[in-house]
């Protein structure tokens, strides 16, 4: 391990060079964001930037096999104190024993193989501030320990302390129509954020095959309903926090691989005290090789997304119905395996019920060898008043930002 | 390595057969003999780590480089596992390729994406395509198995100075983007020092060159230096070979699926 000061080793020791047992790597990211249309709140504005930083501090300690990682995350935004956040997304120690392996600490772990909604993974909380994608995690804390045999990798998480979906602050934007105090949160269980919670998945390859199931059981990552905290002069709400519930939830991936065709399967069933519901995402990309003579590759995909919570938002304080509750994912994935990397996802999520059109654009490219560029386009279009899709209504943005990798 | 059996049984076939028949052997009999020959001289290293150095350049000579630690275990029966870590793009450093070769089923694959904590089972229908932008084709890379291909002696010729067999083989599997390849094997170290790859409408694609070649645990040749040129194209891939170890003690679940997520 190399002994200079933490900025001289940033700059110039360690960047992404392994320095005897410690390394270095990570990226600065700057932001922009421009709304197509005027705010629909008086607080928001027309664009922002924001800067973000993520390094990853990785010790080893035994060829890999024992090991700690430690990457914190901030972000500055121009007008939204609440997406100026930071966060520790991984601090844990991990070490490889002879048929398992323990991880004590904060980390996050991935479930699934939808490609347009993550309903089986829940381990860990969405930074929903940073993306409305839902895809950039909050750190969780937990004791996991994995063991691979025969007849499968089994997981098994203790998981205490939960933590809090982060939202807009009233100047962030897109956000919902009313605000919401994410710190404020009302808990259903008496050991409020401090309950632990359990999970467990079984996995296995069935040759072209994979099967996933898992349950989990404690405080709910998706906030059930929104109840009033604060109050104006005439009593009428002014904020909200966030509820959550004590659930039970079994979930089941399944991907099979039969020829170009990659059909995914992944389903939940969600039990707590005031509602129970099923909800599903099935569907298949379809890969052609090489189009036209070119490398470049084109993925065709297909998903149909159903969730049984289709009630509309009356009252904030009634269980949150579902976005995608009847709704179908139609994208194309452009790689074009170049030296640059360059890939172009293109796609609509249409509702079927009520024709509401979410579309999305996000192309990235290489830089040079350590700059990344990224276009990200968002459209939100024949929305209705009730629809959770309708606080987005004057949102559609482009976003364009610029990282350098270390 | 390989289907040790059926390659015997296959070898046994072609003596016997041979044995039988009193005129010499056929061209594909002779051609499958030397490659069954070839991975002989090749079983045993049991596993393989080494780092790669990748330089991608285009028809402007510009040039991009990549780092790759790769990770082999040698499986008795059918084709090696191996795992290849990036280091270089920084933004893929991190990102994870795993795979199993197989004799006669097609390989699985599956890539980790550190960045969403992703794995993603790679469709096996993608081995014509370009390995990270480079000329080298995943079955390029993929474990050399003896079934994987038919064989076809042609010729003796002198390549770069060295007396070498000339074999045509042709790939048994799926989705292959060449109808034909042409090897040169050193004949007396049974190593390939030349590769020719014929495309789909059976056109000159890419020629391989080896050099550099040196000699580990006294009996496995492995080059320092793969030379990848695009005759249709003009670009070009440079692989440099550093640090081979051989027998470093890895074994299976140093290529599990939880082997994959912690990679570094």
């Amino acid at each position: 391990m190399r002994t200079c000061p933490f900025w001289t080793s940033l700059l110039l020791c360690c960047s992404s060079v392994t320095a005897g047992e410690l390394d270095l790597s990570g990226n600065v990211d700057i932001q922009w964001r421009g709304f197509a249309h005027n705010a629909t709140f008086p607080e928001q504005h027309n664009a922002a930037t924001s800067v973000s930083l993520e390094p990853e501090l990785y010790f080893d300690l035994d060829k890999g096999y024992e090991n700690i990682v430690f990457t914190p995350f901030y972000r500055y935004d121009q007008y939204d104190d609440k997406r100026s956040h930071g966060d520790i997304r991984e601090l844990y120690w991990q070490k490889v024993y002879d048929q398992f392996q323990l991880r004590a600490g904060i980390s996050k772990v991935y479930w699934g193989v939808t490609e347009s909604i993550h309903l089986v993974d829940i381990i860990n909380q969405t930074d929903q501030v940073e993306n409305v994608d839902g895809e950039d995690k909050l750190g969780q804390p937990m004791i996991f320990y994995s063991t691979e045999q025969d007849w499968g990798l089994l997981d098994v998480f203790v998981l205490p302390g939960f933590r809090t979906r982060t939202f807009a602050g009233i100047k962030g934007r897109p956000r919902f129509p009313f605000a919401i105090n994410g710190d404020a949160a009302i808990y259903e269980s008496a050991d409020r954020e401090h309950h632990v919670d359990y999970a467990l998945r079984l996995f296995k390859y069935l040759g072209d095959w994979e099967v996933g199931l898992s349950y989990f059981k404690g405080t709910g990552r998706e906030p059930e309903s929104y109840r009033p905290v604060s109050f104006d002069s005439g009593g009428n709400p002014t904020e909200f926090a966030p509820y959550y519930a004590q659930i039970d939830q079994l979930g089941v991936t399944v991907q099979a691989l039969i020829n170009a065709w990659t059909w995914k399967l992944e389903a939940i069933s969600r039990r707590s005290s005031v509602q129970r519901f099923n909800a599903l995402a099935a569907g298949f990309e379809y890969t052609l090789v090489g189009i036209q003579d070119s490398n470049t590759d084109l993925g065709i995909v297909i998903e149909y997304l159903y969730d049984q919570r289709d009630t509309p938002i009356s009252n904030p304080t009634l269980p949150v119905p579902a976005t995608f509750q009847n709704d179908l994912t139609t994208a194309f994935r452009f790689a074009f395996n170049d030296i640059q990397s360059s890939e172009i996802l293109i796609g609509l999520i249409t509702d079927l019920d009520n024709h509401a059109v979410a579309s999305f654009i996000e192309a990235s490219r290489r830089l040079g060898s350590s700059f990344k560029a990224e276009l990200e386009l968002r459209t939100f279009n024949n929305t209705r008043p009730g629809q959770p899709l309708d606080s987005f209504r004057n949102d559609d943005f482009i976003q364009l930002s610029l990282a350098w990798y270390f | 390595m390989t289907d040790k059996s059926l390659s015997t049984s296959l070898l046994a076939l072609a003596l016997i057969f041979g044995a039988v028949q009193t005129h010499a052997a056929t061209a594909e009999e002779k051609g499958l003999t030397i490659a069954i020959e070839a991975d002989r001289r090749d079983t045993g290293f049991v596993d393989q780590t080494a780092d790669l150095t990748m330089e991608l350049r285009n028809k402007q000579g510009d040039t991009s480089t990549r780092y790759i630690h790769i990770k082999t275990l040698e499986v008795t029966g059918d084709g090696d596992k191996s795992l290849s870590i990036f280091e270089q793009p920084a933004d893929v450093s991190g990102t994870a390729f795993l795979s199993f070769s197989h004799a006669k089923k097609p390989d699985e694959q599956w890539l980790y994406l550190p960045a969403l904590k992703r794995v993603k089972r790679i469709n096996s229908n993608n081995k014509s395509g370009p390995f990270m932008g480079s000329e080298f084709a995943y079955e390029d890379l993929a474990s050399q198995e003896i079934e994987k291909y038919t064989y076809k002696y042609i010729k003796d010729e002198i390549v770069n100075g060295v007396d070498s067999f000339v074999i045509e083989r042709a790939p048994t599997y799926e989705h292959s983007g060449y109808t034909r390849q042409l090897i040169w094997l050193n004949k007396a170290e049974y190593r390939p020092e030349k590769i020719e790859f014929y495309d789909r409408k059976n056109s000159l694609l890419k020629t391989l060159s080896y050099s550099g070649y040196q000699q580990y645990l006294n009996q496995f040749w492995r080059p320092d230096k793969m030379t990848m040129a695009n005759h249709q194209t003009e670009k070009s891939t440079v692989l440099t070979w550093k640090n081979y170890a051989f027998k470093t003690g890895l074994d299976e679940r140093d290529f599990s699926q939880n082997a994959l997520k912690r990679a570094r």
